[in-house]
């Protein structure tokens, strides 16, 4: 769900590196980043990075509404039912705020 | 290993002519955004001059050789890539730019499975193979798979961690420096820094 | 490997959403880009410094707009050109018809 436009990046991240969090697995058919691979997937946040257009607003050349951004941390072995590799094997993928919820 | 190193000649007016209808829409575009006077005929070939100029070796290689003799920028550069590798003379271009550094445990490896995100200002255009359906859907599902492709076989022992870069960050892979390299020079250690070993496919050159 | 993402109930986005599918052997042949090929990259680049297009969030946008069949049977220079021309002409910057006409008329001189 999209919040309202005050509040929609505060002073503070919602997550802190090492939160458990899991990605939204909500269909949307115009533009954003969220790959099916990654819907619906459990991961820790890597990284905080600061706050982006919303690509969902600026693909359409719509600017001002900032929205934060994360690196979320997967585990390959829980992306996969079978996996070829190490079990610490991983993927990082940056995902904005509005589709990220905590896990 | 003429790929690590492609050696570039400006392109030709004279060579692949268009044929596709979509080629042709580009071609018509482009002349008719400058009848209208978006941009003149100079500005275009300044652009395209300014896209030929920059080459991994040049550039990207340049950063990394600098992060392996100098701690203080190799710091600095995993820290806030951006004001460190302008500090080197580079441009950023404004996007947030990663460097991912590669150690014994974990080695990096970048992809866009949705379009074809790359470190422009310091690779310059992406390799075809980096905006290919084959490894944009495959990197992701079997990195180890792609990778031994490549000639990039790593122990269990090493996480292969895959960056999916989709959204607003460029990501440049920090490769090991090479073992037997401890008295060479910076410019002597930019020649074992391929590009493949900045998106993360390889390692770097050994000597 | 497809069928794995599907079970879970997500659908692919587009054309583009290509992220866990299966594949071949990735062909790392190496080649320069063609001429045209680098009017249209830096055409791209001449539309966003001049605020045709404000972030590249608009040409994936084009991109991923393209019907499925198309986007599959394009290269990548093709697509940015298809991209590149809708949106000049959501800026009105251009229009159809006009694009339409130069085609002919180069495919015409071309022969």
């Amino acid at each position: 769900m999209i919040r309202p436009e005050a509040d929609l990046t505060g002073p503070t991240p919602r997550f802190h590196i090492g939160d458990r969090v899991r990605i939204d697995a909500r269909p949307l058919a115009t533009h954003h980043r969220v790959p099916a691979y990654a819907k619906g997937q459990a991961g820790v946040i890597a990284k905080v990075c600061g706050e982006h257009e919303e690509p969902e607003r600026i693909a359409f050349g719509q600017q001002h509404r900032l929205r934060r951004l994360y690196r979320v941390r997967l585990q390959q072995t829980d992306l996969w039912k079978t996996y070829e590799g190490s079990p610490t094997d991983s993927l990082d993928i940056e995902i904005f705020d509005h589709w990220l919820q905590p896990a | 290993m003429s790929h690590d190193h492609p050696h570039r000649h400006p392109p030709q007016a004279d060579h692949a002519e268009p044929v596709s209808h979509h080629e042709w829409l580009g071609v018509a575009l482009n002349e008719l955004l400058m009848e209208k006077g978006l941009y003149t005929a100079q500005e275009l070939r300044e652009m395209m001059a300014e896209v030929e100029a920059v080459e991994p070796s040049t550039h990207g290689a340049r950063v990394v050789a600098h992060a392996w003799v100098d701690e203080d920028f190799r710091v600095r550069l995993l820290k806030d890539a951006n004001t460190a590798v302008e500090a080197l003379g580079f441009d950023s271009a404004a996007t947030d730019l990663t460097v991912l550094e590669n150690t014994d445990e974990i080695h990096n490896v970048v992809v866009c499975t949705l379009c074809s995100c790359y470190p422009r200002t310091l690779l310059g255009r992406p390799p075809t193979w980096y905006k290919s359906a084959s490894y944009r859907s495959r990197l992701v599902r079997e990195p180890r798979s792609v990778l031994r492709e490549f000639g990039t076989q790593l122990p269990d022992s090493v996480t292969v961690r895959v960056h999916d870069s989709t959204a607003e960050l460029r990501y440049l892979v920090l490769p090991l420096r090479p073992q037997g390299t401890d008295d060479w020079t910076e410019e002597r250690l930019a020649e074992l820094v391929t590009r493949d070993s900045m998106i993360g496919v390889t390692t770097a050159r050994t000597p | 490997m497809s069928d794995e993402i599907e079970s879970r109930g997500v659908e692919r986005i587009g054309p583009h959403d290509l992220g866990g599918l299966p594949g071949g052997p990735v062909d790392r042949t190496e080649h320069d880009p063609a001429y045209w090929e680098c009017q249209v990259d830096a055409m791209v680049m001449l539309m966003r410094r001049k605020g045709v297009m404000i972030d590249p969030a608009q040409l994936r946008r084009g991109i991923e707009s393209l019907d499925p069949d198309v986007y599959e049977k394009l290269s990548y220079y093709e697509r940015w050109a298809g991209s590149a021309a809708l949106n000049a002409i959501e800026q009105g910057l251009v229009t159809q018809a006009e694009l339409d006409a130069r085609i002919e008329s180069l495919r015409a001189g071309r022969q």
